[in-house]
């Protein structure tokens, strides 16, 4: 029973998010009938799931929502933003109460019922006269929902409105092309859940739509299951064949009492938060799962390049062979990884969906008016970064709605349009992920704060440049708000958002003009397990320098070295560049070859551009990361540590960490 | 998992009747450490240095795939000639649901010590500072020093743990 509860409560979760995204979106003067639909099939799926499973706190509360949401759409009761709130505030109450049945504590009724009571007084307000004799059927069924009411022309049968309403929660009828629907623009997931809900919603009074869905997803199911054995019946029109249909229904829940269901309820389900709404199938695997995977395929590549390594002391006919089906081998494990890889990806949209709702509300608190835009939000993101990801990201957001976007006067003031934007935007570029969050706020004080730099011991020099002025607000207990709100001030937030992305390996820029707004960029790597590098060797240590970073290797000329006080700087590509010996910097004792015999290594990242001299190249490699703050702790300059073919351990270079920003700028001056 | 629960045993443990150590020589002395703490014993292999760590750092090694800090007590407490040989021994460690591997001169026994057994450890003579010590318990051939491992491994001393207490302190 356990696992149907799980299955319970991801749906639940979801229909959640779609009604609070729809909530959301949704124009209080001429509100979307299909929107609408989309609301109150979402409500009525946790109410019937909540129903089987006895979780009658959900059932109230959806309950009184559903009849609000049916007048609604039945233009019996016109939406104000004050029920939209009301329904927002029940979201939230909903996801309390899914939150404590799932912990399995104890149930808040006190908030319920003031939920509840907040609903009713919602209809109360807007008159009780009845409704359902106007109403045209499909609506009917599900306005005087006593028990679930559902199918109102079948009273005799029960049990068939147990079973729709157990395959909703399993969500069978998850792909119906065949109506495309509006919600289509939020997730797939919910999208394709309220797809399937909705099949039985049109089914009497839509008999196409019907037909054609009945049809289609028999083919889906038939092809991996063959559930359905009869999809034909299911197409004649009205009462009967909604009798024969939900027949048809009721033989797949048998069914899916068995262990089939299990893989019957994975093709109609897509994975958590795919963007895509193809008809492909999906299962949901659980992420542990997914990362024993990527790690197997981590050991994977590790074991190859042993092979590799072998293969070259076999020598004559064999040793040809074998090279060739190691090549093959790599080729294939590559393929492994790269869709081993790409199952871990899922779009950000998972985490900047939460800040339209957070925008809004806060946007009422601090009495702005801000339009928050939100752009990429396909981009996809490793899964281990979107979780690290969503603290940072909320703490920018609210900082550029409450810092950022100036009070309302001060922007008329100032000549701007009294709505504040906020632009929310996630593209790849290269190897990186670039996370942006732009307000067309004040910018930053630079006076303000330096004053604040200086007052709080920080050494600072007032000709600084921006960039780096910018950068004194990640410093610990750093906040210019001249006053302390509920929502940022405190100081305590920066400095954490710049540890929690630099943990996950990434950097945050600030661009900022007074008076037109500020933008803060969060730069993440592609993905955090395997990178393609250079292994490099410094004595008898081999280093790992990723291949992202480097723009040249180069064995100097005498004449291209130069000397300038202590430092020695290159002569490359019209510029000098600054140069760090790897031999030095990693305390290697043998002794080193003069420069010209050395090898450089011209890197780049970010604005920093700097050689690092090694002895040799090696060879290009990919390599998995393994952290070595697992089980030691941060390297100066290290980023993580890889297992090379032999099984030795290598170092994988920070190239953003070896030379120091100082360094770089002493000698760049030059 | 199996670290956090043996962990949790090892503090259970701490409170119960008897004890297992294992022991093992470290200079002159014959030292213990709390068995439930060992993950494996193995032969010194080759290291990976690591730059700016204290000398007593040897460096890290590839255990199946984790990349392990291995810390030289001989170089530490200063009790030994530190060879690296095929003899050298390495205690894995399971530490706070990390693993550690400690270089010590050799490892004698596995001995079961009661709580009653156990005297309170000595203020001199000893390589480690009291407080990382558990107590002396009298075996057949002498005593042992009991180590609290844990405590030792954590330490300031040993330094590779810092990081993440500044960590947690800079979070809150």
């Amino acid at each position: 029973m356990n696992q149907f509860h799980t299955v319970f409560f991801e749906e639940s979760q979801e229909h959640l998010q779609t009604m609070e995204e729809l909530l959301l979106n949704i124009s209080t003067d001429d509100p979307d009938a299909e929107e609408l639909n989309s609301i109150f099939r979402a409500a009525h799926s946790i109410k019937g799931g909540s129903g089987i499973f006895g979780f009658d706190a959900l059932t109230g509360l959806t309950h009184v929502m559903e009849t609000i949401l049916d007048k609604a759409r039945n233009h019996e009761l016109d939406l104000t933003t004050d029920i939209v709130d009301v329904l927002l505030a029940t979201t939230d109450t909903l996801g309390d109460i899914l939150q404590a049945y799932q912990d399995e504590s104890e149930i808040n009724w006190q908030q319920i019922e003031e939920g509840k009571a907040a609903l009713e007084s919602v209809l109360s307000a807007e008159g009780d006269e009845s409704t359902n004799a106007e109403l045209p059927p499909a609506a009917d069924t599900t306005e005087d929902d006593d028990s679930f009411g559902f199918f109102d022309d079948a009273p005799g049968q029960p049990e068939v409105e147990v079973a729709a309403e157990d395959d909703d929660g399993f969500g069978f009828f998850g792909d119906a092309p065949g109506q495309p629907q509006q919600a289509s623009d939020t997730e797939g997931g919910e999208g394709e859940e309220d797809d399937g809900f909705g099949f039985f919603d049109d089914a009497p009074g839509q008999p196409n739509a019907e037909a054609t869905a009945a049809e289609t997803e028999h083919d889906d199911n038939d092809g991996s299951f063959g559930f359905f054995t009869e999809p034909k019946p299911a197409q004649p029109i009205k009462d009967e064949d909604a009798y024969g249909f939900f027949e048809q229904e009721k033989s797949s829940v048998t069914s899916a009492t068995k262990p089939p269901a299990k893989a019957a309820k994975s093709p109609a389900k897509p994975p958590a938060k795919a963007a895509t709404k193809n008809d492909a199938g999906s299962i949901r695997v659980e992420t542990t799962k997914i990362d024993t995977v990527v790690n197997l395929v981590g050991e994977m590549v590790i074991t190859q390049s042993i092979l590799s390594m072998i293969g070259e002391d076999v020598e004559g006919n064999t040793g040809e062979k074998l090279s060739g089906a190691i090549d093959e081998l790599s080729r294939n494990i590559r393929e492994i990884q790269e869709a081993v890889m790409s199952m871990r990806m899922i779009p950000v949209s998972f985490v900047f969906n939460r800040f339209p709702r957070l925008v809004r509300d806060l946007a009422k608190t601090l009495d702005k008016k801000i339009d928050l835009i939100i752009e990429g939000g396909e981009t996809e993101v490793d899964k281990s970064m979107i979780e690290k990801l969503a603290d940072p990201l909320t703490h920018l957001v609210r900082n550029s709605l409450d810092h950022g976007i100036e009070p309302l006067e001060k922007r008329l003031a100032a000549g701007k349009p009294e709505t504040g934007t906020v632009v929310l935007k996630a593209e790849q570029r290269g190897g990186n992920i670039l996370i942006s969050i732009q307000d067309d706020g004040g910018g930053l004080n630079r006076d303000k704060i330096l004053d604040k730099a200086l007052s709080n011991g920080l050494d600072v020099d007032p000709k600084m440049p921006d960039e780096e002025v910018w950068q004194l607000i990640f410093a610990p207990g750093f906040s210019t708000a001249d006053a302390v709100t509920d929502v940022s001030g405190r100081g305590v937030g920066m400095d954490v958002v710049r540890k929690n992305i630099e943990a996950i390996q990434g950097g945050i820029d600030i661009v900022s003009t007074a008076g037109q707004g500020s933008t803060f960029t969060i730069k993440l790597p592609l993905t955090l397990a395997i990178i393609d590098g250079m292994c490099v060797s410094v004595g008898s240590e081999t280093y790992i320098i990723p291949l992202l970073n480097i723009i040249e290797s180069l064995q100097p000329k005498p004449e291209q070295i130069k000397t300038l006080a202590n430092d020695t700087m290159l002569w490359s590509r019209d510029q000098y560049w600054p140069l760090i010996s790897l031999r030095e910097q990693m305390q290697i004792d043998e002794p080193g070859k003069p420069i010209e015999h050395s090898i450089i290594v011209l890197v780049e990242i970010g604005k920093k551009r700097y050689g690092i001299i090694v002895d040799q190249l090696l060879g290009k490699q990919q390599v998995v990361i393994k952290s070595l703050e697992r089980h030691y702790k941060k390297v100066d300059g290290i980023s993580g540590a890889t297992i090379m073919g032999d099984g030795k351990v290598a170092m994988i270079i920070d190239v953003d960490n070896l030379m120091k920003n100082e360094q770089i700028n002493q000698v760049g001056l030059a | 998992m199996n670290t956090v629960s043996s962990q949790d045993a090892a503090i259970a443990a701490t409170g119960g009747a008897s004890k297992e150590y294992l022991t093992f020589m470290l200079g002159e002395e014959q030292y213990g450490l709390a068995i439930i703490q060992v993950k494996e014993i193995r032969g010194y292999e080759p290291v990976t240095k690591i730059a700016n760590a204290p000398d007593f750092i040897k460096g890290v090694i590839n255990l199946r795939g984790d990349i392990v800090p291995i810390i030289d007590l001989r170089v530490k407490f200063n009790v030994s000639e530190a060879t690296y040989n095929e003899f050298t021994i390495v205690i894995m460690l399971n530490v706070q649901d990390r693993i550690v591997g400690i270089v010590v001169d050799s490892v004698s026994d596995v001995i079961n010590v009661s709580e009653d057994e156990i005297h309170p450890p000595p203020e001199f003579g000893v390589a480690f500072d009291s407080r990382y010590l558990d107590g002396l318990a009298s075996v057949d051939d002498g005593l042992v020093i009991l180590v609290n491992i844990e405590r030792l491994i954590t330490s300031r001393e040993i330094g590779i743990f810092d990081s993440m207490n500044q960590q947690n302190e800079g979070s809150v």
